[in-house]
């Protein structure tokens, strides 16, 4: 692990989260967010006050069914629980506080989910296993942000995509477009469904491209391309061995082909020549017209298998699903789930997070310098959260100009009468 | 009577239609959204025949649906053949195809029927969650199935009819698009690209094609090439039906029938289109004894009855959803009413005085046979009975052990049979799915050393026990013994067996009363 995380020891979470909650967390901007601009009177209260919201305290206390009438309510039972996690979920029928066996609670709205977790990568990464990640590894996250959200936004047409670090070896997306938040669960599913190409986790070959290929592999194969080099042969040096290299054998159907490649291989010494003398293999056989129709696009189809983003679907069907919330401590890594803009995908790096150690202590560093000097700044933006702030701001803009049209569409249709 | 109640849909459709006769009139077209409820009267004998008809085609549906993928050639010959056979051509009609007055007449009355007997299933089958997707599944499977069949003219009329004019795109826009078109869509050449108009929805309408990566979609909105056009209406027609079920159920409680429809309603659902084993037909066999039970269980008895030998031999009791459920099935297997009391007798006296057994259960035992009470000859119960009836409570035994047996206990439990664990697995496979019936089979086949054919689905477990004994006694059926000829699940001569795995006989009451009348 890198050296700033070993900064962090999870035995000062009881003496930093309160500091945290009562001074840095964004509860204003939090709730904007998820009260949808029902101070516009867009929406109903409800959409906030039927949210369910659950908290994990120390020692693994695991309460349901929170919910909150306002943002003063919110911040009051936040710094009084002090969760070690917070997870969101779904909008309900009625406040899910107050459920009964007489009242059954009924999802109705959430936003639309994914969760992109790097233990699905175990199969083709090579530097890192489980819960671990490094810089070699990272790029595939960046490569996933990149795919989905160009499908999110070009394919299924939703404005509003809050990219989430989850804190330790993943990232959340929140998609909060009105039509997303209100899919039914087999929308959920079926968008889940188009968006997976990979399923399972074992290695091998696990789908098969033909002559026609579906505009979403297409576009996704594109951006796949230009950051398939970097991240196959130079971080993960992807046919350095033998093993990565009978990996790479599986996905060749063609015996011929095969056979060929693997004595190419065994003549070979790096990534890179085994990359490129594969590529001209193949091309060479194609012009000679050799290869079955299931065979002739496997360069691009170990591209998109080694690269393709692999979605935990599960999360998104799931209309009740709670997700990690942005803006939580990773209890673990001691991190902030920052927001991510996907437009800067690349220099988003997951070892420049800010700690909540890092955090408190920055603050008070803010707080000694300027003793005295009276002034008004906020306290978060004493902080190297601003940044994350930043980017959290410019989701919610957007998202608040989309309301701002929305309500004079509303006007608009008022004054007819 | 009245069916469903949604007036106000039907005067939306009224006033959508505007130009009145044609469009309005349900039975204009062989495809139907059952939009409007049928009005008018029918008799009780009509309604009941009508709702096993449809129900017959729907099991079929089902089945079929189990064995070959649902569109494919073999899928489509195998439901042709199959209605042809069970003599249900009326869903295999399509629009056009009278020639003279009294084709017209022939095929109106068909509509009409179509109709009505929707709407009946659509009463028995809104009552639970588990009701309501059996029954849209397999609507849809048939709409799909008869929507199919119809022409390109048809169908275009049909969907006018039906306020579903999809507008398609400009040709410039679709040449824009050419590229994306054809790579997106399903088995879409450059052939048929040309010849194909596209349709732009919502992508939400078109779930299932983009579920598959079958469509192209830009910016929410997915291209639905014409090939297609049948699974947008099918989700539409599925997403109506949901919404009607919904709110008959709702409605249900206020049915002004309570006497006549009810109870034949409330057992339509469990109606088993097939033999019903009553003992009338098992007469001639008296041999089978009460000492002979353990053997012929051993040998030959299904999984529900085996647990519930195994509990009356290790409890000396059973409580009473088990006794009926155990007793009414060994009367089936051929115990006479003698026989059957020395069984229970025997085994309940281990644990309680003879004086109270004859006091508590002998009269059960004999209202059973039909010699106390009502006097009514029950038949044992089928797998639908036992596998939509009461669920076992604690210390119960009773119920289809494949529909209530926990997963982990169940797998356990096939272990223990005689049954390889690829062939357990394979069960299990059907349980997952909630083919309880077709994971009794395979669980037979298992059992039996036979190759495992799904098309043969146990319905009843005197079926269970008549096949094994054929299987394992073949001498038995040439010396013309009473064990009886097995038959097809798919039976094209099925009678209705009225009263059929009901107690209280309500439905045999009601229509033999209106018959009276």
């Amino acid at each position: 692990m890198d050296d700033e995380h070993s900064k962090y020891d999870p035995a000062i979470l009881p003496d930093y989260l309160p500091i945290y909650y009562r001074r840095l967390f964004p509860y204003k901007e939090y709730f904007r967010w998820l009260s949808y601009g029902n101070a516009n009177g867009l929406v109903s209260k409800s959409t906030f006050q039927n949210r369910e919201f659950s908290f994990t305290l120390k020692d693994d206390i695991y309460i349901r069914y929170q919910s909150f009438a306002d943002q003063a309510e919110l911040e009051k039972e936040i710094i009084k629980r002090c969760p070690y996690k917070i997870d969101i979920g779904a909008v309900y029928t009625s406040k899910p506080k107050d459920r009964s066996p007489a009242i059954t609670l009924t999802p109705v709205e959430k936003e639309l989910v994914f969760d992109i977790d790097m233990t699905d990568y175990d199969d083709v990464r090579t530097c890192c296993s489980g819960a671990d990640i490094c810089h070699k590894c990272w790029p595939f996250m960046t490569l996933a942000i990149k795919v989905i959200d160009r499908a999110l936004k070009d394919d299924f047409g939703f404005q509003h995509r809050l990219w989430v670090y989850s804190g330790r070896r993943g990232v959340h997306c929140w998609v909060c477009d009105e039509e997303a938040r209100k899919l039914s669960v087999s929308a959920r599913s079926a968008v889940a469904e188009y968006l997976t190409l990979i399923k399972g986790g074992n290695t091998g070959k696990k789908f098969t491209l033909y002559e026609n290929v579906h505009p979403l592999i297409q576009e996704s194969y594109t951006l796949i391309k230009k950051g398939f080099l970097d991240l196959a042969i130079v971080k993960q040096d992807f046919l350095g061995s033998k093993v990565e290299c009978n990996k790479f054998l599986k996905f060749i159907v063609d015996d011929g082909l095969r056979k060929l490649l693997e004595a190419e291989f065994e003549s070979l010494d790096t990534s890179k020549q085994r990359w490129a003398s594969a590529v001209n293999v193949v091309r060479t056989t194609l012009e000679q017209g050799s290869l079955k129709r299931n065979g002739r696009h496997c360069i691009e189809e170990v591209m998109l298998s080694f690269c393709y983003p692999r979605l935990d679907i599960n999360v998104t069907k799931g209309l009740n699903h709670l997700l990690k919330s942005p803006f939580c401590i990773h209890p673990k890594t001691g991190r902030v789930c920052v927001p991510i803009d996907p437009e800067d995908a690349d220099s988003f790096d997951p070892f420049t997070v800010p700690t909540i150690s890092q955090l408190v202590d920055e603050f008070n560093e803010y707080e000694e310098k300027n003793k005295g000097s009276g002034d008004t700044v906020r306290d978060v933006k004493k902080t190297s959260l601003q940044k994350s702030l930043k980017i959290f701001e410019k989701f919610l803009r957007k998202l608040e100009a989309s309301w701002t049209s929305k309500k004079i569409e509303q006007n608009e249709a008022t004054m007819e009468f | 009577m009245l069916i469903g109640g949604g007036k106000k849909r039907v005067r939306k459709v009224q006033k959508v239609s505007g130009d009145g006769q044609s469009s309005q009139h349900p039975h204009s077209h062989t495809l139907q959204f059952y939009r409007i409820p049928p009005l008018g009267n029918i008799s009780l004998q009509e309604f009941e025949r009508f709702a096993v008809e449809r129900l017959k085609a729907l099991k079929l549906f089902e089945n079929v649906s189990l064995v070959f993928t649902r569109g494919s050639e073999e899928y489509k010959n195998k439901i042709r053949t199959e209605l042809r056979k069970m003599g249900l051509k009326t869903f295999l009609r399509t629009m056009g195809q009278e020639e003279n007055d009294a084709d017209v007449d022939a095929s109106h009355e068909e509509r009409r029927r179509d109709n009505i007997s929707h709407f009946i299933l659509r009463l028995a089958y809104c009552k639970s969650e588990e009701l309501r997707r059996w029954f849209i599944q397999q609507e849809v499977d048939l709409f799909r199935f008869r929507f199919l069949q119809e022409s390109a003219v048809s169908i275009k009329e049909f969907l006018e009819q039906n306020d579903l004019a999809y507008a398609a795109i400009s040709q410039e826009e679709k040449a824009k698009l050419r590229r994306r078109l054809i790579g997106a869509t399903f088995d879409m050449g450059d052939g048929l690209f040309d010849s194909s108009d596209f349709y732009r929805v919502p992508f939400t309408e078109a779930l299932d094609l983009v579920r598959g990566r079958k469509v192209y979609l830009r910016h929410g909105y997915a291209y639905i090439p014409s090939s297609e056009l049948v699974s947008l209406v099918c989700a539409c027609f599925r997403l109506e039906l949901s919404k009607a079920l919904a709110r008959t159920a709702r409605m249900f409680p206020i049915i002004e029938e309570q006497e006549r429809l009810l109870p034949m309603l409330n057992h339509i659902n469990e109606w088993y289109l097939g033999e019903d084993y009553g003992s009338r037909k098992t007469k001639a066999s008296g041999e089978v004894t009460a000492n002979m039970v353990d053997g012929l269980c051993q040998e030959s008895f299904p999984p529900c009855m085996q647990q519930l030998n195994r509990a009356v031999r290790t409890d000396h009791h059973l409580k009473y959803n088990g006794r009926l459920q155990y007793g009414l099935f060994l009367k089936g297997v051929g115990l006479s009413l003698d026989e059957s009391m020395r069984f229970w007798r025997s085994e309940f006296t281990k644990l309680i005085e003879l004086e109270k057994f004859e006091r508590q259960y002998a009269y059960s035992i004999r209202y059973n046979y039909g010699k106390e009470g009502r006097r009514k000859d029950y038949t044992p119960y089928s797998c639908m009975k036992l596998i939509m009836g009461a669920p076992p409570a604690a210390g119960d035994h009773h119920g289809c052990p494949f529909r209530f047996t926990a997963p982990d206990l169940l797998a356990q439990r096939l272990k223990g049979m005689k049954i390889s664990s690829t062939q357990a697995d394979s069960v299990m496979e059907m349980v997952k799915g909630n083919h309880y019936q077709l994971a009794c089979s395979r669980c037979f086949a298992a059992v039996h050393d036979q190759p495992p054919d799904d098309m043969v689905a146990i319905d009843h477990p005197n079926q269970y026990f008549e096949l094994s004994q054929r299987i394992l006694h073949p001498e038995k059926e040439s010396t013309g013994a009473s064990l009886k000829q097995p038959r097809p699940s798919l039976r094209s001569t099925g009678t209705m067996n009225q009263g059929e795995c009901l107690p209280s006989g309500a439905v045999t009451q009601t229509v033999e009363e209106s018959l009276g009348r």
